[in-house]
């Protein structure tokens, strides 16, 4: 029958017993008990990170790269208010992650106790769902409930609070099997009456397209698969997200780039000009959509989701199908092929052609340079010399951030890891130890800017205590890049605090963590020194320093729709500056 | 280098999209919410609202299935039809959260509201707020020699009509609950 234990004993068994082999955590007060019983055995490990937003964000890079939940301990008070950032980045993407908090003791809630902060409270907008265990005979149930919520429906963090005396106190174990779960079972096929209409549309569609989100990556590789297979045999053209990034292969011949803000200019204009959009487990971000009035005017939409209130929530849609993209997939593929697997070839022909005379824009084409080494280069530098390794990327926030996702080929899910709806600055570095961690083998680098890096530069000796040989490409440019393109743009040239002065030396700053400091400031270099990071074996603070004006192109500024982006710095001269208007 | 061509008013050289909502009539819709009764649930529903910029005009709760731990929130809330739906989609992906009705978009429904509305007066004015209070079924459930206290049930409206006419009459304080309401019919 069942076993009793202490509410401390509880957290690792249940930690156990849902398959768990890693906690990234910091130990305090509250937490000591649970500190006790991880010290006393063997089969989890523990990462003892920096700074608990770093915990927050290394469960959610391990997420991501794996598909399984990530899981984060850390202590009351300071430590649970430290994990709120990495929560709301976990939500914005639909991340699954379980984080653990100690709370003062149950009869000392509400006095202001020591480290005490009412963490459900500050947690609730930013969880999915989250619980205060106040009674040890309730805490293995809640934690096998916390896992079944956080990986079922749309995936997302939740969290426990756990009072110390329920930590101490004795209780029967609750076992996985026999948990309380049966009231969230979100719905996971899709309508087949709606999934016909989509396919009666597919089938008379002249210039359809597939616009595809994180939720691919989410539903498993086999949602990757399912994708594959119905762009192959549809010979619809394909974009992605940022977040959706790899569930389409890069090399893949439908692939037409990442759409957006900073998407491919034949990615935008296809959205734009479609007449039949199949989005795919996205949400119509706002990054994504542009002027809402605007945004694909002429297009029937179809969307696949399995939020309900993702549906609807920005853009109309014809066809709402709510399911699971893996399932949904596979009917969408039954039903299509059943009817024949037809397509309008004519119509198709003409829409690959228009395509292709958008690409022959080639939006993404810089002018390189012979002395300084510009950033987009960089990244076609680090992309050639990395192609066909086991590979995986995380970034910090900005313009490194979407050069990656311009000049970086993913050819599977979960090897990109990016901090996308919240934009959290500080999220790479230890989102790649995360990965790291799940992936020892693989080669795992973190595209950065000097700026966000710095944020949570702390890891990096968590890096060094735990063998993660991270790679950290920081594309310097002594600029806060992004915050500089939007001033020089659309405010005035007037550059308020966008510089980073008193840098660090990043070499010495390596040494002085014990791992591998590289410089590069000569285009000459940069291959060497990217095959020299590459092959050190160990963590290494890569210093590229790189052109420090570069703007991010193509871009469409915020409030304009798909049709009107801005390809290059020509584009922007002397539209109102000739007046001396001042911007408003 | 220069700027882009932004005219004077634009909200477009903000990261994000200002424009106020398509303008649409806004409609009230009264929504029962049958939820788990745990701790924070009510402030989690409530916090979508707050959160997601959405009304609260009225709210009621209390626990309907003290065995099965079921309670029941009523909200009274104004939006776009779009704004209903988008709220009605929110609540129902809520963890806790069992069953969402619109008692106003399905069909017919019974909504009522119990006000207790104090009076002070005399002479003439309590002899008319009695008579008001009988013509609108309000019972008196406190009685001094200078204020009456009535209890009232019925539509929001009904509430609003009594307390408008008592105001001249000497209302001193009116506690209402907010509306619960069932579908009519089975």
């Amino acid at each position: 029958m069942s076993k009793q234990m202490t509410g401390a004993k509880m957290v690792v068994q249940a930690l156990k017993d849902q398959g768990v082999e890693v906690v990234f955590g910091y130990p305090g007060g509250a937490v000591l008990p649970i500190y006790d019983e991880l010290f006393l055995q063997n089969d989890i490990r523990h990462i003892l990170v920096r700074h608990e937003q770093g915990a927050v964000h290394m469960a959610e890079g391990y997420a991501r790269s794996t598909g399984k939940p990530g899981v984060a301990l850390v202590t009351s008070g300071p430590g649970a208010t430290n994990a709120v950032t990495g929560l709301t980045d976990a939500l914005m993407d639909s991340i699954p992650i379980v984080v653990l908090t100690g709370q003062v003791p149950t009869f000392m809630i509400g006095t202001d106790g020591f480290q005490e902060a009412d963490t459900v409270g500050i947690t609730r907008p930013c969880t999915k769902m989250n619980w205060l265990v106040k009674d040890t005979a309730k805490l293995s149930d809640t934690i096998h409930q916390a896992f079944h919520v956080a990986t079922h429906g749309r995936p997302g963090p939740v969290l426990i609070d756990i009072p110390k005396d329920v930590q101490f106190a004795t209780a029967d174990y609750v076992p996985a099997d026999k948990a309380k779960v049966s009231h969230y079972q979100p719905r996971t096929e899709g309508d087949p009456d709606q999934i016909a209409r989509l396919v009666e549309m597919m089938e008379q569609a002249e210039r359809p397209i597939f616009y595809t989100g994180g939720g691919v990556i989410n539903s498993g590789p086999r949602a990757s698969a399912l994708l594959r297979e119905l762009v192959a045999e549809t010979n619809f053209p394909i974009t992605s997200t940022l977040m959706g990034l790899g569930s389409y292969p890069a090399s893949g011949k439908n692939w037409v780039g990442m759409l957006g803000m900073h998407g491919l200019y034949e990615a935008n204009l296809a959205m734009h000009g479609c007449d039949l959009m199949i989005n795919i487990g996205a949400r119509f971000d706002d990054r994504i959509t542009g002027r809402i009035k605007d945004f694909s005017p002429k297009s029937k939409k179809a969307h696949i989701d399995i939020d309900p209130s993702s549906i609807n929530k920005v853009i109309r849609v014809d066809v709402p199908i709510v399911g699971d993209v893996t399932k949904v997939l596979e009917e969408v593929l039954r039903q299509w092929r059943a009817r024949g697997s037809k397509t309008d070839q004519r119509g198709l022909s003409q829409w690959w052609k228009q395509i292709d005379e958008w690409r022959s824009v080639k939006c993404l084409s810089y002018k390189n340079s012979t002395t300084t080494i510009k950033p987009q280069y960089a990244l076609e530098r680090l992309e050639a010399l990395t192609k066909g390794m086991d590979r995986y990327i995380t970034t910090e926030v900005g313009q490194h951030q979407m050069w990656a996702a311009q000049f970086l080929g993913f050819e599977d899910p979960n090897r990109w890891m990016t901090s996308g709806g919240l934009g959290t600055m500080g999220y790479g570095l230890p989102a790649s130890i995360g990965v790291q961690i799940a992936h020892p083998e693989a080669l795992v680098i973190n595209v950065a800017g000097e700026a966000s890096w710095l944020m949570n530069m702390q890891e990096m000796g968590t890096a060094m205590q735990f063998r993660a040989p991270v790679k950290q490409f920081i594309l310097n440019n002594e600029r806060l890049g992004m915050v500089r393109q939007w001033q020089e743009l659309l405010h005035g040239e007037r550059y308020s605090s966008s510089w980073s002065e008193s840098l660090p030396d990043f070499v010495k700053l390596a040494e002085a963590f014990g791992c591998k400091g590289i410089k590069c400031d000569d285009p000459k270099d940069l291959d060497d020194a990217i095959m020299e990071m590459i092959r050190y074996d160990g963590p290494v603070i890569f210093d590229c320093l790189v052109e420090k004006h570069e703007n991010c192109f193509p871009m469409i500024p915020s409030g304009k729709p798909h049709n009107e982006m801005l390809l290059g710095d020509a584009d922007t001269q002397g539209v109102i500056g000739a007046k001396g208007a001042v911007l408003v | 280098m220069s700027a882009l061509n932004i005219k004077k008013g634009s909200t477009s050289h903000s990261a994000y999209d200002l424009r106020s909502a398509l303008s649409e009539v806004e409609e009230s819709h009264t929504l029962a919410v049958i939820v788990e009764n745990e701790p924070g649930v009510l402030a989690r529903v409530i916090g979508l609202f707050s959160g997601r910029g959405y009304n609260i005009d009225s709210l009621t709760v209390a626990e309907v299935d003290h065995t099965g731990h079921r309670s029941r929130i009523t909200i009274v809330t104004r939006g776009t039809p779009a704004v209903i739906d988008q709220i009605e989609a929110q609540l129902k992906r809520m963890v806790p959260v069992h069953e969402v009705q619109d008692l106003t978009a399905e069909g017919p429904s019974v909504q009522r509201e119990l006000a207790l509305v104090k009076v002070k007066g005399h002479g003439d004015h309590r002899i008319e707020a009695l008579r008001l209070a009988e013509i609108f079924r309000a019972n008196v459930v406190d009685s001094t020699l200078e204020s009456f206290v009535f209890e009232m049930t019925g539509t929001p409206e009904k509430i609003d009509a009594f307390a408008d006419l008592m105001r001249p009459l000497g209302l001193v304080e009116i506690a209402r609950t907010g509306v619960a309401g069932l579908k009519r019919g089975v």
